[in-house]
């Protein structure tokens, strides 16, 4: 394969198969990176669809123009707009080629693909397969990646754990460093350009609905390294989830897509079954409050509500649970749900079909991330935009999502775009795929024209990074001290999940943060219970613990500085939200001298549909 | 309060190259456990039960939803995915529970073992639709939804590894690609684009260590996480072979 120009993919969910299939396609040889096989990344836990406007929605009054407002207005205007406008005018391409790559897309009697409901919209514009939709189409990525492998474009390194970025000496993106989990073998590897699509960061939670190499810890490497995170404290909190011993699990929103309800008993602490419970004594309390959107409110309202109903003692038998019923649907409606209708009774032993499930709200997915920055462009509007003055990226510009330093691109769940302060339901696949496909050609433009290539640098600047990674693993483990690294990992999860989900309050979030330092330091007095030098999965998760925690703070430290209320943000002590001053962008960035979080605020550009207030009761 | 606890006996083996043996250890009991939280919990204290420090128990995981596929392991002597094999449903049956890394993969360390055989034969197959790339090129071949159900159940495959676990046919040194390999190959040859390519994954499916060397035990289906119509796809895969090599043998392509 040819040393130049070259590109290293880090992560192979949904964004970083797309962007490693859009760059190899360009002629431009990948190496990608993944802790895990990709065809097992995060990616396959999604559920529900992947949102488009597509021609029936059409006839009916969507438009893709409508796709980019209910994602502005669900984001509660947090969003950058020109972005939104690409991605849902790319939206039916998107889907048009998924389809071509053959995912078995759900069809109509016609043959055409069928839609389902989701939240935030009125409309059905959410395609899906069965209720396993990101798993069939990080399979679909996943085949078309191993054609490029099989082409000699692609060069797979599972198993590979990123550890850095190699910056020179111009401060400009030239490589990494990363290690074999099995070998711990740890090497240099220079690209020209490096795309981070490492997902989301559920694991700082402790129990969340992501997988467990989900620990935001490549972000947050990157974070250390210099580039900026945008809006960290947005994160999501899932409405409906299975509560479990190790993980919370994913009940998806297409069961509320296909007609599933949300109640709980109206009498406080009715403790009867709840196929026992008559209708009339059941409290279908987002249906009452929300009468337009009923159970498809945006997750991040949903949750509020079953967090609260529960909080005032109407919770399944007085305690944190909510029932999801579904159990009167047709049963064809319910085949349609099967895959997840069969995990909720493999892990709880109830078959959902006849009896109401149990579900509770947990961390699901983070709209922040590295920021990252984009080319606008003004667009010729097409039928349904609602102005002549329309602004979308410019299609292959360098720019698009790279982060502030550069050649490091961050794509997917990763990259702070798209989602403002909530993210609606089938949106993540979309910004995913549409991150890989869109801005995989920017990463390939960037490379093609570059003068000063990663295959001229010196050795040595290699050799300083890997001395550095080398030098912390020496440091974890010979420090011998007297802490048990998944014992810290429990209560970084307890202390951000009490303080910094679903209602946040100054006084709490201070009390996380003393209790952030504590661990801070315990962790500098590690004790590691391997300390051998092969396929040592022990070292692997206290190195990811140290960098969790430095981003739970820059996660913690938005959180207190926005004092308002927006989206997922729920501040109990300042429950509206305030434009000004907080209509803008929280950059984080982190100052190596004093391991602290630094804020600054920057202003949204605001081209196209203006601020209104967020209000879906009406 | 005096804290219950179980017996968890492990399989392990430090090296790909080392000997294996067994530690047993003595887990809390907390209601609702699954295999994952059991394994998280030796990871946390690695003591044995009879108070050895010794290395945590190294293992394989994603999703703990079971549809990355990864945490297949051998439990009380079945393949199956630790994250929904629940305790109190192990204890029931014996009162240890028994853990083991699946026997027909090399074993990276103690659980952990190297499935990359499986992807190599994805791409043996040409486990791919034959798409003119990313462009915009309108929409994929219309389907019926009968088309797609079939479709559906064989793309849930999660390359686990269950079925060749299962299969007395797959051994570590042969080169049988087993129950996975077929179902995938009938999945892209029952797609309108992916069809283009069935005469080269035929070409496949008739050589070294293809259908011919299935000894129908039908195993594989009773294992199937996913519940796989592994059969169909044998028989479907196994008719396709036979048309193809008529149709070989008349135009005398080799």
């Amino acid at each position: 394969m040819s040393d130049h120009p070259r590109v290293i993919v880090v992560g192979g969910g949904l964004a970083g198969l797309a962007a490693t299939v859009r760059i190899a396609e360009q002629g431009v040889p990948v190496d990608l990176f993944s802790m895990i096989p990709v065809k097992r990344s995060h990616s396959v836990c999604a559920q529900g669809g992947i949102n488009a406007c597509n021609e029936v929605a059409r006839q009916q009054g969507y438009s893709e123009w409508q796709h980019m407002d209910e994602t502005l207005y669900g984001g509660d205007f947090l969003n950058h707009q020109p972005p939104v406008y690409e991605m849902t005018h790319w939206a039916p391409k998107i889907i048009d080629l998924l389809d071509r790559m053959g995912v078995p897309f759900n069809r109509t009697a016609e043959g055409f693909r069928d839609l389902r409901l989701f939240g935030g919209s009125l409309f059905k514009r959410t395609h899906f397969s069965g209720a396993s939709t990101g798993q069939q189409l990080l399979y679909a990525l996943d085949e078309q990646t191993r054609r490029y492998e099989d082409k000699g474009l692609v060069e797979n390194y599972e198993f590979w754990e990123f550890l850095w970025p190699v910056l020179d000496e111009n401060g400009v993106c030239k490589g990494i460093i990363a290690q074999d989990q099995r070998t711990m073998e740890m090497k240099a590897f220079r690209a020209d350009a490096v795309v981070m699509a490492t997902g989301g960061c559920g694991v700082i939670y402790g129990k969340s609905t992501m997988s467990v190499i989900c620990t935001g810890a490549a972000a947050a490497r990157c974070y250390e390294a210099g580039v900026k995170l945008g809006n960290p404290e947005m994160i999501q909190v899932h409405p409906t989830a299975i509560p479990g011993e190790d993980k919370c699990r994913l009940m998806s929103e297409s069961a509320r897509g296909e007609g599933g309800r949300v109640w709980v008993p109206r009498k406080k602490g009715d403790d009867r079954k709840p196929t026992d419970i008559p209708e009339e004594e059941r409290w279908y309390f987002l249906e009452e409050r929300y009468p337009k959107y009923g159970n498809l409110v945006p997750r991040d309202i949903a949750t509020r509500e079953i967090f609260s109903v529960c909080e005032e003692g109407y919770g399944v038998g007085g305690g944190r649970m909510a029932y999801l019923d579904i159990t009167h649907l047709p049963m064809e409606t319910k085949d349609k749900l099967a895959a997840i209708l069969e995990i909720y009774e493999k892990f709880t032993g109830d078959d959902p079909r006849f009896v109401p499930m149990k579900i509770f709200p947990a961390v699901h997915y983070s709209m922040g991330g590295l920021y990252t920055e984009y080319e606008m462009e003004e667009r010729k509007p097409v039928p349904g935009d609602k102005l002549d003055d329309v602004w979308g990226m410019k299609d292959g510009d360098p720019k698009n999502m790279m982060t502030n330093i550069e050649g490091l691109y961050a794509f997917g769940e990763v990259n702070y775009q798209y989602h403002g302060a909530t993210r609606l339901g089938a949106n993540a696949l979309l910004s995913c795929i549409f991150d890989g496909l869109f801005c995989g050609s920017s990463v390939s433009n960037y490379v093609k024209d570059i003068e000063d290539k990663a295959a001229d640098k010196p050795e040595a600047l290699y050799q300083k990074y890997l001395d550095q990674e080398k030098a912390k693993i020496d440091k974890l483990i010979s420090q011998n001290g007297k802490f048990n690294p998944y014992e810290i990992h429990a209560r970084l999860g307890d202390e951000m999940t009490a303080s910094c989900t679903v209602v946040k309050n100054e006084e709490r979030m201070l009390q996380c943060y003393e209790a952030l330092n504590e661990m801070k330091a315990q962790y500098k007095d590690l004790k590691l219970s391997d300390t051998g030098e092969y396929t040592n999965a022990n070292l692997v998760f206290s190195r990811a613990l140290g960098d969790m925690l430095v981003y739970a703070e820059a996660i913690l430290h938005a959180s207190i500085e926005r004092k308002e209320s927006r989206g997922s943000h729920f501040r109990s002590d300042f429950p509206d939200r305030i434009d000004d001053p907080f209509h803008k962008t929280a950059v984080v960035s982190y100052d190596v001298e004093n391991d602290k979080p630094v804020l600054d605020w920057e202003e949204i550009p605001m081209p196209m549909v203006e601020l209104r207030k967020r209000d879906y009761s009406k | 309060m005096s804290t219950k606890t179980f017996k968890v006996k492990v399989k392990r083996q430090d090296e790909a190259a080392s000997a294996s043996y067994w530690q047993t250890f003595d887990v809390d009991y907390t209601p609702n456990m699954n295999v994952i939280s059991t394994l998280q919990k030796i990871a946390a204290k690695p003591v044995t039960a009879d108070g050895k420090d010794v290395a945590p128990v190294v293992w394989d995981c994603g999703c703990l939803e079971e549809v990355c596929g990864a945490c297949t392991m051998v439990i009380n002597g079945r393949a199956c995915q630790a994250c929904s094999t629940l305790v109190d449903e192990l204890l029931e049956e014996n009162p240890v529970i028994q853990i083991e890394p699946m026997s027909k993969f090399p074993v990276v360390r103690d659980l952990w073992v190297d499935r990359s055989r499986m992807f190599n034969n994805l791409k043996r197959i040409k486990g791919w639709v034959p798409t003119d790339g990313t462009y915009d090129l309108g929409a994929g071949p219309q389907e019926t939804q009968e088309e797609q159900d079939l479709r559906y159940a064989y793309s849930r495959c999660m390359t686990c590894g269950c079925c060749l676990e299962a299969c007395p046919q797959f051994t570590k040194d042969n080169d049988f690609m087993g129950a996975q390999s077929f179902a995938q190959t009938d999945y892209f040859n029952s797609h309108a684009t992916g069809k283009l390519l069935a005469d080269e994954r035929l070409d496949v499916i008739m050589g070294p260590g293809g259908i011919s060397d299935c000894g129908n035990s039908q195993n594989c289906v009773q294992v199937c996480p996913k519940e796989l119509p592994l059969l169909t796809a044998i028989a479907s895969v196994g008719r396709q072979a036979t048309i193809y090599s008529i149709k070989r043998f008349f135009t005398g392509k080799k």
